[in-house]
């Protein structure tokens, strides 16, 4: 059999909404077990990047390939992207009213298995509720509607409890730890540090170090005008933390005036 | 990317299109003096019932066709309908059921025999113009229930029928009621006597199997003071060409402190995709609170017929009685549907409540349309209205009709209103989770619904969920 290749690979993507193209040729690596931080200017791309590798149906791709276990995902659906293990904890989480968190994720969790395997209820319950507990989520949350007049940290952590019960091999977080309190942050990173390990590659896009020292990554990406420009370690956080984007700029030698 | 096609690759079949092979017992085609008379002998009617029919005939032909409602239909010819068709018993014994209806209510999943019949739900079985079957007869008998077919009630408690029947819906009520008043063949009656809460649910499940007849079925539920009762009807027709009619009274009665809760799972032919024929659901149903503090609640999921039109109401003349209404109306392809409800307020500290969800697919056009009527007497009462509409697709289209007459300055009427496409957003963040798009799409709507379904009983709520889904698969994917 042959060993499938579990490192993302984005190769040139670029992806445009009508016609105005948004990310501008985008190549990344990513290998099981590694983590990489993306960070970049508001309005940079770094959600449609996220979006494109989830396969959000308003992105059209025009150019470039994300291969990932021997696939090209962008020839793929959404829900065939998450059944070989990419997952995406939005930005902005959606409210399903009427559908409660529990028939949601039993969904998600039957979805992945074939259909004389469904997952029992007990057995769905008990993994549920050991997270809900581990994540410090209020049981009641369980039956209320899915992100329905959640409150902002409280559909993170959702997030979060989502992945938990997912497994995936490739996570992409969307600024999970924008505004988190502190208590809150540190519970969105136990939850992922819970599922690091080896075999997971892990995408976190965030405009703050604070969560890096949580989630410590291996490599760091800046994304300004739908490309990466700058790559390295993590030397490179604490440098922009100092010294702002224009620095980039500057090492870019764009000059510091404001982009248009 | 097109992520909704709503007419994709299958047309949902229509499970219940098949047609029974029965023996039976019909009228000439058409409507006139002497078919009332057939259909009141057949019956073995009482002198002033056949009176009754033949008073509501008379005003019937006097009465033009109403055209208000947003609804395109083609005209009814009147005398080319059969309205009266029997299935012809085989078996003569009492209670004998022929075999080959029951394999038919087997294959749409009512035991009507006793010895299978579902436990906690008592069914009354309605097979064209005649009711068939009703069980569970013993448990409601020791309560001192009455729960037969409207036949049998003229029969055996003509004292009952005679005080209630048309007392909600006059003979004059309107077109169709007064023709359902001169031509009813069956339907069902209850009687739950002071104080008694009924231990099981009262079902009818009406089906409509003989070519071009039409359907006439007439409900009465009377609840004396202080007494209980969960109703449910659910039906279903073979798939024909032709239109077919469907014309119902339901009357309601709650006396004081009683609570009736009907529930309608409405699953008629729609026609083709194309709006082949099809029911046409025209029907009226209405509840009296007559007693203080009463309560009716009417629950509807309607996924069938190429043409619903109804309102299921509250008159609400007790202190202190409440009226709830909470529907889910599905349209695909060229179905329409009109249908929402009035709740008039006559006595002072009345409640009511209505939640309306309308889902129109394909080309289809979905209308809510309610009165709420408060009454200068009617002081310090409240009503509240959630209409929401949502879309699939985008041929299909969907209006809110609200009409509000408060008449006293003491009462509150709330309206609220939402028409939403099926949300892109949704659909995606679901799907991201692993949930296929017809699933996710499923989800969404059920959601949407979810407000009206946990009012329905238990089981039937499952029934309604899955019936939801199934018309569902078709539309969207
Ligand atoms: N669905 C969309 N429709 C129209 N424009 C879009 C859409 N999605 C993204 N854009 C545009 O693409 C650009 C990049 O947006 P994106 O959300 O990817 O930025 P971001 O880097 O995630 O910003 P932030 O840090 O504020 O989250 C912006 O100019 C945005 O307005
Ligand atoms: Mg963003």
């Amino acid at each position: 059999m042959m060993t499938t290749d579990s490192t993302l690979h984005i190769r040139d993507l670029r992806a445009a909404i009508g016609d105005t193209e948004i990310l501008k040729g985008v190549s990344l690596t990513i290998a099981p077990g590694e983590t990489h931080a993306v960070m970049g200017p508001n309005g940079s791309g770094k959600s449609t990047l996220a979006n494109v590798i989830m396969g959000h149906p308003a992105y059209e791709v025009t150019g470039g390939e994300v291969i990932f276990r021997g696939q090209n995902l962008v020839d793929l659906d959404p829900e065939e992207r998450a059944a070989l293990g990419v997952f995406m904890a939005f930005q902005y989480p959606v409210a399903v009213p009427g559908v409660t968190v529990a028939n949601f994720l039993k969904a998600a969790v039957d979805a992945r298995r074939p259909e004389d395997d469904k997952v029992k209820a007990s057995a769905f319950l008990k993994e549920l509720r050991e997270y809900v507990a581990f994540l410090d989520i209020d049981p009641a949350f369980i039956n209320r509607s899915l992100n329905d007049g959640f409150s902002g940290g409280e559909k993170k952590r959702m997030e979060i409890l989502q992945m938990l019960m997912l497994k995936p091999t490739m996570g992409i977080m969307d600024e999970t730890d924008s505004g988190l309190d502190i208590d809150a942050l540190q519970v969105v990173a136990k939850g992922v540090n819970r599922l690091a390990g080896p075999e997971l590659g892990l995408l976190v896009i965030t405009h703050y170090e604070r969560i890096l020292r949580y989630i410590v990554p291996d490599r760091v990406h800046i994304f300004m005008d739908g490309q990466v420009v700058m790559s390295g370690g993590q030397e490179v956080v604490q440098e922009l933390e100092a010294k702002g984007y224009d620095w980039v700029r500057e090492q870019l030698g764009q000059g510091v005036a404001a982009p248009v | 990317m097109a992520i909704l096609e709503t007419d994709s690759k299958l047309v949902q079949e229509y499970q219940h299109g098949f047609t029974t092979e029965i023996e039976e017992d019909r009228a000439p085609d058409g409507l006139n003096e002497d078919i009332i008379r057939f259909i009141s002998a057949k019956k073995q009617e009482p002198e002033w019932l056949l009176e009754w029919r033949l008073k509501a005939f008379r005003w019937w032909q006097k009465m033009p066709e109403p055209r208000w409602a947003h609804l395109r239909i083609d005209p009814i010819d009147y005398q080319a309908i059969c309205y009266y068709a029997a299935p012809r018993k085989r078996g003569e014994a009492e209670g004998e059921i022929d075999p080959e209806l029951a394999r038919t209510f087997e294959k749409l999943g009512i035991p009507i025999e006793e010895r299978n019949a579902l436990a906690g739900v008592a069914v009354d079985a309605v097979f064209d113009s005649v009711s068939v079957a009703t069980t569970h007869r013993k448990i409601l008998e020791e309560k001192g229930i009455i729960f037969c077919s409207i036949s049998e009630a003229v029969r055996n408690h003509p004292e009952l029928v005679r005080k209630y029947l048309g007392t909600v819906v006059p003979l004059s009520d309107n077109y169709f009621a007064s023709l359902n008043s001169a031509v009813f063949t069956d339907g069902s009656f209850c009687y739950i006597p002071r104080g008694v809460r009924c231990p099981v649910e009262l079902s009818t499940y009406f089906r409509i199997n003989a070519l071009n007849t039409g359907q006439f079925e007439r409900t009465l539920i009377v609840a004396e003071p202080g007494s209980y009762v969960s109703y449910l009807e659910g039906c279903t027709a073979p798939q024909r060409d032709q239109n077919q009619l469907h014309a119902a009274v339901v009357e309601l009665i709650a006396l004081d402190d009683a609570e009736i809760k009907y529930s309608t799972i409405q699953n008629w032919y729609a026609g083709d995709k194309d709006g082949k024929g099809g029911i046409y659901n025209f029907v009226t149903k209405r509840g009296l609170c007559q007693g203080r503090r009463s309560k009716i609640s009417w629950t509807q999921v309607e996924a069938g017929s190429a043409i619903t039109w109804k309102y299921p109401g509250c008159v609400l003349a007790g202190e202190g009685s409440v009226g709830e209404f909470y529907s889910v109306a599905f349209t695909n392809h060229r179905m329409q549907a009109d249908t929402g409800t009035k709740m008039v307020h006559l006595a002072p500290h009345t409640r009511s409540t209505i939640i309306s969800k309308g889902i129109s697919a394909g080309e289809s056009c979905n209308s809510y349309r309610g009165l709420v009527q408060i009454a200068p007497e009617a002081h310090h009462s409240r009503n509240h209205s959630a209409c929401d509409s949502m879309l699939v697709g985008d041929r299909c289209s969907a209006n809110t009709f609200p009409y509000i007459e408060a008449e006293n300055h003491t009462s509150i009427v709330e309206h609220e209103a939402t028409t939403s496409k099926i949300s892109e957003e949704q659909l995606f963040y679901l799907r991201s989770r692993g949930i296929p798009e017809s699933d996710a799409a499923s989800l969404v709507v059920k959601g949407f619904c979810r407000d009206v379904f946990k009012t329905l009983p238990m089981e039937f709520s499952v029934e309604a969920v899955k019936l939801l889904e199934l018309k569902l698969e078709g539309s969207i994917g």
